[in-house]
């Protein structure tokens, strides 16, 4: 049984890995085949660090992701902290309820819906490339924002509401006992939600395919131009080096994790 | 706390209330409002009548998504449960690989899987190394549905492993004190207790499988056609908005229906099982 388990879940993990194994040995490649190895060379690493317009991509994703996650979780926060006021009923699951709309909804039609809005808006100011660095930010911002909302929300439940209260009644000012009670103790919550809402927008594809413009390009946008055409080793490439920088990033998130999990426990 | 300062605090959430309403709900008022009227802005019925061409497509959609929400199921349950049985640091390890493919572009590991799946692809070059004839996989409902599969099966396997990991182990060795054999234990006991991340697994496998664009020309070579290809032919390429948004808007109803449906099965209102 334990046998038999361990190879199901290997099985599975190849599979999940096979076309992601195929992608860094081809980056290798010596031809420019995706299907037969010829031999091993970094030329495409060179070829990708030599093309500007892929830099520029990756620049305007990194860009737009900071940005929109920075002000999800700041919206975000700030609403958690609201709607956890608001007593159960109506308003509450009102509000609940539209919240859940962008992660229920098919990306398709999230992203659809927004470019009728941009759309129609543009044609009544008269512009005609509306589409572009602010409507990416509107979209992936209010995409982003559920995921801060429902990860702070928790967070907030378990925070003893006595905390705040016996702040004020030490002489804090209702402000300054959110920041210094409050927060610190949502703080885990906050930093989840954003570290979701910057990868989101890092990977965002379907979204940002219908709010984005040709003056914006984003990464996953560049790469899909590409594969219309034959891919090049080159975007194996840069998926090669992105692959390894999510892992290095993984790995010491785990490491941080551990060390501050060992020093609770010596508390 | 009194009133006065429990009102200012709901008051933070404002700014929050505004955003939603004009970038959650206006687009989809804008979806119905372009769904019933033409490019002049009109009032017209024309894209609800036009939609019953697409019903192949809507129903191929459909059975295509239930189809990879299915194997997903089958695939993740085992795993999720042996994951769930390891130790805590060997669990971490595992749930980081399982989420790490993620985080990769999925539009290149889709091109990758062409790679793969070709005539003259990898595999079957290495089939062919042992003397066994090409296989004809690329183009065909298999490829579809293997894309579906691998693109969102982690979405299966992290909810169910998350409500497993949280399973309270006395319950399954009460289980199994009171007689049941490994099939009985896992089919009334622990089924059962991780049905809320099952549910949660089947609706974000079933969403994206449904609406998906790009994986069905990729790997279906164009003969496929899934209702997001024809959403996004209307914007990208022939333009006609009004009849792109009453595809999306009977999508949205779908989905909506089987999450209604869904939903019965799990009483959770907030917050996510990831």
């Amino acid at each position: 049984m334990k046998i038999a388990s361990k190879a199901y879940a290997a099985l599975v993990f190849i599979f999940l890995y096979a076309p992601i194994i195929v992608m860094i040995v081809f980056s290798f490649n010596s031809s420019s085949s995706t299907s037969v190895l010829s031999g091993f060379s970094l030329q495409w690493y060179k070829v990708l660090l030599e093309d500007e317009a892929t830099l520029r991509a990756l620049y305007n994703t990194l860009i737009l992701a900071v940005s929109s996650s920075v002000i999800a979780t700041v919206l975000g926060t700030a609403a958690a902290v609201g709607i956890d006021k608001f007593k159960k009923g109506i308003p509450r699951s009102g509000i609940m309820a539209v919240t859940n709309i962008p992660m229920m909804n098919p990306e398709i039609v999230t992203g659809i819906s927004m470019m009728l809005l941009f759309v129609f808006v543009g044609r009544l100011v008269n512009i005609d490339a509306v589409l572009g660095f602010g409507t990416l930010l509107i979209a992936h911002v209010t995409f982003n924002l559920p995921y801060v909302i429902l990860t702070v929300l928790p967070k907030l439940r378990q925070t003893d509401r006595n905390l705040a209260e016996a702040a004020q009644d030490l002489g804090c000012k209702p402000a300054s006992a959110f920041f210094k009670v409050v927060l610190p103790s949502i703080m885990p919550g906050i930093i989840t939600g954003m570290i979701m809402a910057f990868t989101l927008s890092l990977d965002d594809f379907i979204i940002s395919y219908f709010t984005g413009g040709p003056g914006f390009q984003t990464l996953p946008i560049a790469i899909f131009s590409m594969t219309k055409k034959r891919v090049k080793p080159d975007m194996y490439a840069l998926s090669a080096l992105i692959f390894v920088s999510i892992l290095l990033l993984l790995i010491l998130y785990n490491i941080a994790q551990q060390k501050s999990e060992e020093k609770s426990k010596k508390k | 706390m009194n009133s006065r300062s429990s009102l200012r605090t709901k008051l933070i959430a404002s700014p929050y209330i505004v955003w939603s309403v004009l970038f959650i709900v206006a687009p989809l008022i804008f979806v119905v409002y372009y769904s019933f009227t033409d490019a002049s802005g009109a009032f017209t019925f024309e894209n609800i009548e036009a939609l019953g061409k697409y019903t192949p497509t809507f129903l191929r959609s459909i059975w295509f998504g239930i189809e990879a929400t299915i194997i997903c199921l089958i695939i993740a349950f085992p795993l999720a449960y042996i994951i769930s049985q390891k130790t805590e640091k060997v669990q971490r390890t595992l749930v980081m690989l399982v989420m790490l493919p993620m985080w990769m572009s999925f539009l290149i590991r889709t091109y990758s899987w062409m790679a793969l799946l070709q005539d003259t692809g990898i595999i079957n070059s290495f089939l062919g190394k042992f003397g066994i004839d090409p296989i004809h996989m690329i183009n065909t409902e298999g490829a579809v549905i293997l894309g579906m599969v691998y693109n969102f099966l982690p979405y299966m396997i992290m909810p169910i492993y998350s409500v497993m990991a949280k399973l309270d182990h006395s319950m399954v060795e009460a289980c199994q004190d009171l007689g049941g054999n490994r099939l009985t234990v896992i089919r009334k006991c622990i089924i059962p207790m991780s049905m809320p991340g099952i549910v949660s697994g089947i609706t974000m496998v079933f969403v994206p499988s449904v609406s998906t664009f790009y994986i069905s020309q990729k790997l279906g070579g164009g003969s496929f056609d899934l209702i997001g290809d024809v959403i996004e032919r209307q914007f990208q390429q022939s333009y006609n908005y009004n009849l792109g948004a009453s595809l999306s808007l009977v999508l949205m109803v779908l989905i909506l229906i089987c999450m209604a449906v869904m939903n019965r099965f799990s009483g959770d209102e907030e917050g996510m099982v990831i």
